[in-house]
């Protein structure tokens, strides 16, 4: 009777008695298919699979309530993740669709192939089959390689600019003297309010004007802009639980100004300016409407390619890219996680 | 008593020091953000400046003939212009054709006259080849190369367009136009395409941010209460959506919800649907309403997350132990106390929705594109740009308008992520 314990494991053998009742029936009505006995699994089972088991008191209608809480919750995690992780088998896919073939279901090796992957450094390339001088043909041909070299120096300019004068600007912002402070804040959050279609199109007049348009200097500009707010946002929220007596201290021990700000303000804020580093990089790396207005053909970014290659061509080599894409959104999202620990850690505060 | 006024002066002089210190010290903390708010004046505000600027100046008319643009400003609009207006024109017109600088040619009228009045391209274009061979009396030689230029609406068009700046922009964003009596009517309902597409933006926009709410309201939930190691482990299902490409996400809702995407394929093999029955649920309405959810989703969950984190957890019990049913609890207790991130929240997702131009541009179609698509269509395909920019101030307004709002009610440094 140990079984019985928990009143879960009572409702996952009613789960599977009722999946086997509804395999049995469907096999009665003649044509023997999974459908229904895959779509109760997949409804009653993933709910019940985060179910916390129930004091023994809890009403029938609080079970209810709670299950069907759980489930809700249950799905629109799904909602959530699934858009993302259904990319990644699929860019595998051998033919040139973006849906899952039968054989892809039935896990056949000969569905699978690595094919769009190789259409990223080949697509553009001179010659993609010879021998000598393909790594230098690949390096300045292909046309991925090209977005993603464009991207990622764009990315990083636009990311440093943003961070440092972002640091500057959250330091002043955070010192409790600060006059105007709210207008000055709403004015530097402003970049991420103004709908990106307006700001880009006044930009691409005004660099037109100024003879910034269709240059990297335009871009990088109109990216660092971007990323500004996310610097912000990210470094006065570390500051806001800076400790400001640790200043005065090290004052009082002799430091001044600049030896304050590196041997004491620099390392605890440190973990926050690379965050909104990161911010401001993924922010660059993924806009694609002030490229539209602003770039010409040389400035072709990542997201710019993905944007005309979904407009033009679908091909999978767009979801191969994509792949490639969740792959370095996950490692940024880990250096994040680890920084906010180091960050809490630094001050104090119990890791998570 | 002498003592007393030398403590007086004492302390005025200090106040004074303290005042000066305190002076230099808000300057130093003004001069820190100095760098920034300079860099974004010359690389944001000033652009939008331009960009309004370019939504009321209107320099076509008295560039392409500027003399005429003054004589026409004596006409008073009753009949036809003097002879003397006809004069000026047709001269003016001669100059004109020979100019080939951008902004400043024959066509660029001819272009903005026909935005006013439909039709009326060629009739520039063409009179403007044999303006030189037109002599006195003007008037009658215009009239007599194209009947057009006896009506009266071209002439009050032009006066109109004469001038350096103009309300026709706005007028055309609101779906207004001049009657023939030079008054301020609704346009025909069938050019009524802006008003139409500003209303759509704000319907979707707070369907979206309606959905959001309900989705993001168990999740924030769950997150708050759950222990911190598998809430932390639940954060990372809301937070790489947000860290992954929009255009990542736009693409994968694409092959999900395409005819042959996989939703249809799963309908369709769970016999819900007929193979021939697949459901429509991109390039329309709901392929936007469903692809922005997701994307804004996160800009809901957030900001709640971190109001409900600091709801102490006894306030529930508190209430439950005094008698209160769980749902009775839940509905006074609870639900009063997150309305400030539910607003927080709310602002955002729909500020974000209304000027949403990539998600709705890919999978949108032509039913589900919103205003800023048919803004940077006009800046990029049609090529009205000032159209385009009285559109682009008034959605600006709007999104000024909720940003304030948000300053008030949540305050502008309380946007965290994450």
């Amino acid at each position: 009777m140990r079984l019985f314990k928990y009143e879960k494991s009572k409702s996952v053998l009613v789960f599977l008695a009722v999946t086997l009742l509804i395999l049995l029936w469907s096999n009665q009505s003649g044509s023997i298919t999974l459908a229904p006995a895959i779509s109760f699994m997949v409804l009653f089972g993933i709910p019940l699979y985060f179910m916390k088991p129930m004091p023994i008191f809890t009403s029938g209608g609080d079970r209810l309530a709670r299950y069907l809480f759980v489930a809700a919750c249950s799905f629109i995690f799904i909602f959530l993740i699934a858009p993302i992780l259904i990319i990644v088998p699929l860019s595998f896919n051998v033919e040139p669709y973006f849906t899952f073939t039968t054989g892809m279901l039935n896990f056949e090796a000969s569905a699978f192939s690595l094919r769009w992957y190789e259409d990223i450094v080949r697509n553009g390339m001179m010659a993609p089959d010879a021998v000598t001088g393909w790594w230098s043909d690949m390096w300045n041909n292909a046309q991925w390689i090209r977005s993603a070299r464009n991207s990622f120096f764009i990315a990083t300019i636009a990311a440093f600019i943003a961070t440092t004068l972002g640091t500057i600007a959250a330091l002043g912002l955070s010192r409790p003297e600060m006059p105007y402070r709210a207008l000055i804040t709403s004015l530097l959050i402003s970049p991420m309010i103004v709908p990106l279609v307006i700001t880009a199109t006044g930009m691409f007049f005004f660099y037109s004007d100024i003879g910034l348009a269709k240059t990297y200097t335009g871009v990088i500009l109109a990216h660092a802009t971007l990323g500004i707010p996310f610097v912000i946002i990210t470094v006065t929220a570390t500051l806001s639980g800076f400790d400001r007596s640790l200043i005065k201290a090290s004052q009082s021990l002799g430091a001044h100004g600049w030896m304050t700000f590196r041997r004491v303000i620099m390392p605890l804020i440190m973990p926050g300016m690379i965050s909104g580093g990161l911010f401001a990089f993924i922010t660059s790396l993924d806009e694609v409407v002030a490229v539209i207005f602003i770039a010409d053909v040389e400035q072709r970014t990542i997201p710019r390619q993905m944007f005309s290659g979904i407009r033009e061509q679908i091909s999978p080599t767009i979801l191969a890219v994509a792949t490639i894409l969740v792959l370095i959104s996950i490692a940024l999202l880990t250096v994040m996680e680890l920084l906010r620990r180091r960050s809490e850690r630094m001050r104090g505060l119990t890791p998570g | 008593m002498s003592q007393e006024t030398i403590a007086i002066e004492d302390s005025s002089s200090l106040k004074k020091r303290l005042a000066n210190a305190m002076k230099i010290q808000r300057r130093r903390a003004l001069l820190l953000t100095m760098p920034l708010v300079i860099f974004l004046i010359i690389s944001f505000v000033i652009p939008i400046g331009q960009l309004l600027w370019n939504s009321v100046y209107n320099p076509t008319v008295s560039n392409v003939v500027p003399n005429f643009a003054i004589a026409i400003q004596q006409w008073d609009g009753q009949g036809l212009p003097s002879e003397e207006v006809f004069e000026t024109f047709v001269s003016d017109l001669v100059v004109a054709k020979k100019n080939r600088e951008i902004g400043k040619t024959v066509g660029n009228l001819a272009t903005r006259i026909n935005y006013a009045l439909p039709g009326s391209r060629s009739l520039f274009t063409s009179t403007a080849r044999k303006a030189n061979k037109i002599s006195a009396p003007y008037k009658e030689g215009l009239i007599a190369l194209n009947k057009k230029w006896s009506n009266p609406q071209l002439w009050l068009s032009l006066q109109r367009n004469a001038k350096d700046f103009t309300p026709a922009f706005y007028m055309a964003a609101l779906d207004l136009k001049y009657d023939d009596q030079g008054n301020v009517v609704q346009a025909d309902k069938l050019y009524q395409i802006y008003m139409n597409n500003f209303f759509k933006t704000f319907k979707l926009s707070a369907l979206i941010t309606f959905i959001c709410m309900l989705l993001a309201y168990p999740i924030a939930y769950v997150l708050s209460t759950l222990p911190l190691r598998q809430s932390n482990l639940l954060m990372i299902l809301v937070l790489l959506p947000f860290w992954t490409s929009l255009l990542v996400r736009t693409t994968s809702w694409m092959a999900i919800l395409g005819t042959r995407g996989v939703a249809n394929e799963v309908l369709v093999y769970l016999g819900i649907i007929a193979e021939d029955g697949r459901i429509q649920m991109i390039y329309n309405q709901t392929g936007t309403i469903v692809a922005m959810v997701h994307i804004l989703l996160p800009f809901m969950i957030l900001p709640l997350y971190s109001v409900m984190k600091t709801i102490n957890p006894t306030y529930m019990k508190a209430a439950v132990s005094m008698g209160a049913k769980p749902s009775y609890a839940l509905r006074k207790v609870y639900w009063p106390l997150t309305i400030p991130g539910l607003a927080a929240g709310s602002l955002l997702v729909f500020i974000l929705a209304i000027g949403y131009y990539i998600t709705p541009a890919l999978v949108g179609g032509a039913d589900g594109t919103l205003i800023s698509n048919l803004i940077a269509g006009h800046i990029q395909k049609s090529l009205n740009w000032s159209l385009g920019a009285a559109l682009a101030t008034i959605l600006l307004g709007a999104v000024l308008i909720l940003y304030w709002l948000y300053n008030k009610l949540v305050g502008v440094d309380n946007i965290k992520f994450g």
